[in-house]
């Protein structure tokens, strides 16, 4: 295979981890103002995703990274491309990542409630938006024959578009909902039970309703033939259906596999309808960027494979390990909001 | 160039300036603090020693205020490459990528990972794992700041490359990687971020001595920061001047605009201080002090060495990339050079008395001392700052020295007003997170704040 074909899938590989890992995240993200009933609960959430959505979100760094390495044409187009619906997105990623850690440091309610809406907001927001960005690369956008964008902001809204952006808030809702399902105990997991199931065929049919979208669109707008892009499409009507089913006989593990194996297909679907192309150009569709015309020299490719290669098993490896580690449901009981005094923590006991 | 192309740059120069600047105040603090509050925590471990595990709460929780928004900032700066400068990214990403997308796989990851082991892991992993799971996240956070100087460096020093169809291309990973610009980069740098840790370590116990708070407790903090800060801010100045030299080979601009050196000179004194002389029409300050073949060892490693001036440069840049101004703004170099280096100088002499007072065990009653280090922990930040300052605009008006000018590098499709826009939004944002990080950081840090819970030893029994 092609050092360039390889790094094209690796790339798809790279966001299907940042998708499969934060999109949980994004999901336990959202539902913060709704599920939890008390501050013990609010804080359980966020221990469920606390020593791991940092790494979750190496990801994306990764993702980026790779792209501006194997890709520079990709990376440059796409970024100065999507520049407004960028900076917003640089908004909603800082101040979600600024939440996780500073919330806790003030016991004002009006604080923590600031910080926890930073959460919600930063995290559906970041949904939204790389559903919105990740579709527009198929669906294409006025690039000029330097292979520049010569749009404008409006031109990233289009009624697929925007769907997708909607189809990804509602799939990671539900991916983090049962996520929350096999970490919480008690009455938070009741209620994660439920938004779980009022979550589960809305998500599964907007996933449903997005793949096949997304297999007309590289039909119509990438010149591509209905194989090979239907199978990770199918499979992942399959796995969102599954998991949407597996939630109201109650089997929690499972459904939640089901909802990984969903996001990995939707990237499959997107990068298989994408294929050879990078970033589809229209009206233009001479001026799209492919796979050979976007990447880099085969040495600088080599060099990242090799790195790749030995690197990528150890990072999964222990990123394993630290899953492993916290496996344990969270009781609410150990989540001492970390500021409080020594002499109160003896007299307010957590409310339970 | 038109104007309005030229707006464009400007503001897509200042806006990178802002917002790495301001990454830069938070990194190195974390690559500092990260290896302290470690070093306290084995201490703790191989004594048992409450003392310092509560030291290793108390600061770790300072670093991971820091942190986070280290982490925030930095995510911009991965974007900012495509966004604002996507002629440069086309340009350089088969180089430049390389050890970006290598940092994020090989020392982020790692970094974040082990972080939230440390963080959650208190009560559910071994005393050992625990304590190692702190080392490894630093040993991330110091392998991240190798790469993203090799990034750097490239654009200082380009190696390792050819160019085809307009492209730099990578022809030896290895040049790269050993990058001889790159490594004193890196030595210069990661020292740098030990300053910031121990003047932080140090200020805050000053802090705690001057309102006699946990008096017996900081004593301990103090003189560990000592123990780092004296060798490493005097290491610092030779390291710098090391640096110096590398600077004087690769970017002789860079070393002249710096000395305001307008003509060739051999032996060259160092300009300690001068008014005027830092314009092409006004090449010979009024008033200025100067030590004699100072700067003939600063920049050659030779008392006798020989600078090339600023106007022999210009002409022969002239000679190989044709007409054009290929001087940086001298007067700018010239300051930011010198503040970094005379604050470079006041940190050691903080160290050395502040160890000297130790010593005699008057560290905690000299209140004039304890001030000075409270005010002291700004100093790293301004020399930081100057640094790069003097690094980055000392490379103009090229973008990778020798292969790319910088207002040939922008965006072409992205606006003017866009970019005005966004740097607008970023910097009522940074300025917000600025006055929350400073507010949380103080309210943390300051003596007789009731102790929380994060600083209470790990509790042995749960129920």
């Amino acid at each position: 295979m092609d050092l360039e074909i390889f790094w094209f899938c690796l790339i798809a590989v790279l966001w299907s981890g940042y998708f499969l890992l934060e999109g949980f995240d994004f999901g336990v993200g959202m539902l913060l103002p709704f599920v939890p009933r008390n501050e013990r609960e609010r804080g359980a959430m966020f221990e469920s995703i606390g020593p791991v959505w940092d790494g979750n979100e190496v990801w994306l760094v990764v993702a980026a990274g790779a792209t501006f390495a194997a890709f520079p044409a990709w990376y440059a187009t796409m970024f100065s491309g999507f520049y407004l619906a960028f900076l917003l997105l640089l908004f909603f990623l800082i101040v979600r990542v600024v939440s996780f850690e500073w919330r806790e440091k003030s016991e004002s309610p009006r604080w923590r409630s600031v910080w926890l809406w930073a959460n919600t907001i930063g995290s559906t927001g970041i949904a939204l938006l790389w559903g919105l960005g990740l579709a527009n690369l198929i669906h294409g956008l006025p690039l000029d024959s330097n292979g520049d964008y010569d749009g404008g902001l409006v031109d990233l809204f289009s009624a697929y578009t925007v769907f997708a952006g909607i189809a990804f808030v509602l799939v990671f809702a539900f991916h983090g909902a049962s996520y929350l399902t096999l970490r919480t105990t008690g009455d938070l997991l009741e209620r994660t039970r439920v938004a779980a199931r009022r979550l589960a065929i809305p998500a599964a049919a907007a996933g449903a309703a997005f793949l096949i979208w997304t297999v007309v669109v590289a039909i119509d707008r990438n010149d591509k033939d209905v194989f090979p892009v239907v199978v990770p499409a199918v499979l992942g009507i399959a796995a969102l259906t599954l998991a949407a089913l597996l939630v109201y006989v109650g089997r929690s593990g499972l459904a939640f596999t089901m909802t990984a194996l969903g996001t990995i297909a939707a990237v499959a679907t997107l990068f298989t309808g994408l294929y050879p192309r990078v970033m589809v150009s229209n009206p233009d569709f001479a001026n799209s960027l492919d796979v050979p015309g976007a990447s880099s020299a085969h040495y600088t490719l080599a060099v990242m494979t090799v790195v790749a290669l030995i690197v990528t098993p150890v990072v999964l490896l222990y990123q394993s390990w630290s899953y492993y580690v916290f496996r344990a449901r969270i009781t609410g009981e150990d989540v001492h909001p970390p500021t409080e005094a020594m002499g109160r923590r003896s007299s307010g006991s957590p409310a339970s | 160039m038109s104007p309005l192309a030229s707006t464009a740059v400007d503001l897509a120069r200042i806006q990178f300036a802002t917002t790495s600047i301001y990454h830069f105040l938070f990194v190195p603090l974390t690559l500092g603090l990260g290896p302290l509050v470690a070093t306290m925590q084995t201490i703790w471990h191989r004594t048992g020693d409450e003392a310092w595990l509560r030291l290793t709460r108390f600061f770790g929780t300072l670093f991971l205020i820091n942190f986070a928004i280290g982490v925030a900032t930095g995510l911009v700066q991965e974007f900012e490459f495509g966004m604002n400068w996507s002629v440069y990214s086309k340009f350089v990403g088969n180089v430049f990528g390389a050890p970006l997308a290598i940092e994020g796989l090989a020392a982020f990851m790692l970094e974040s990972t082990f972080l939230g082991l440390w963080i959650f892991g208190w009560n559910r992993l071994s005393p050992r794992l625990h304590l190692a799971t702190l080392w490894i996240a630093v040993v991330g956070s110091w392998l991240s700041g190798y790469f993203i100087l090799v990034a750097n460096s490239w654009m200082q020093h380009p190696v390792g490359y050819k160019i085809v169809d307009g492209e730099a291309q990578l022809t030896s990973v290895w040049a790269l990687l050993s990058n001889g610009f790159a490594l004193r980069a890196y030595v210069h740098t990661m020292l740098a971020g030990l300053i910031f840790g121990s003047s932080v370590v140090l200020g805050v116990s000053c802090w705690h001595f001057l309102r006699r708070h946990e008096v017996d407790l900081f004593r301990k903090a103090a003189k560990l920061a000592l123990i780092v800060a004296v060798p490493v801010t005097l290491l610092q100045l030779v390291v710098g001047n090391r640096f110096g030299e590398a600077v004087t080979s690769a970017q002789s601009m860079k070393i002249a605009a710096s000395e305001a050196q307008w003509n060739t000179c051999q032996p060259c004194g160092f300009s300690l201080f001068q008014i005027g002389g830092f314009t092409v029409d006004d090449q010979t300050p009024s008033f200025s002090i100067t030590v004699p073949r100072l700067l003939s060892y600063m920049a050659t490693g030779s008392f006798d060495g020989q600078v090339e001036g600023l106007n022999q440069l210009q002409a022969e840049e002239e000679s190989s990339y044709g007409p054009g101004n290929y001087m940086p703004n001298v007067r700018v170099i010239y300051w930011s050079m010198r503040v970094m280096a005379f604050t470079g100088v006041l940190m050691f002499l903080v160290a050395a008395v502040g160890a000297w007072l130790y010593w005699k065990q008057k560290l905690e009653q000299a209140r004039w001392f304890l001030w000075t280090a409270v005010g002291a922990i700004a100093f790293p930040y301004v020399a930081a700052t100057a640094g790069w300052i003097l690094t980055e605009m000392g490379r103009q008006p090229w973008i990778v020295q020798g292969l790319l000018l910088t207002s040939e590098a922008n965006s072409p499709n992205v606006s003017s007003t866009w970019v005005a826009i966004s740097l607008g939004f970023f910097i009522v944002l940074y300025l917000l997170l600025g006055i929350l990080d400073f507010v949380l950081m103080r309210r943390y840090a300051r003596p007789g704040r009731p102790l929380t819970s994060e600083e209470l030893p790990a509790p042995a029994v749960t129920f």
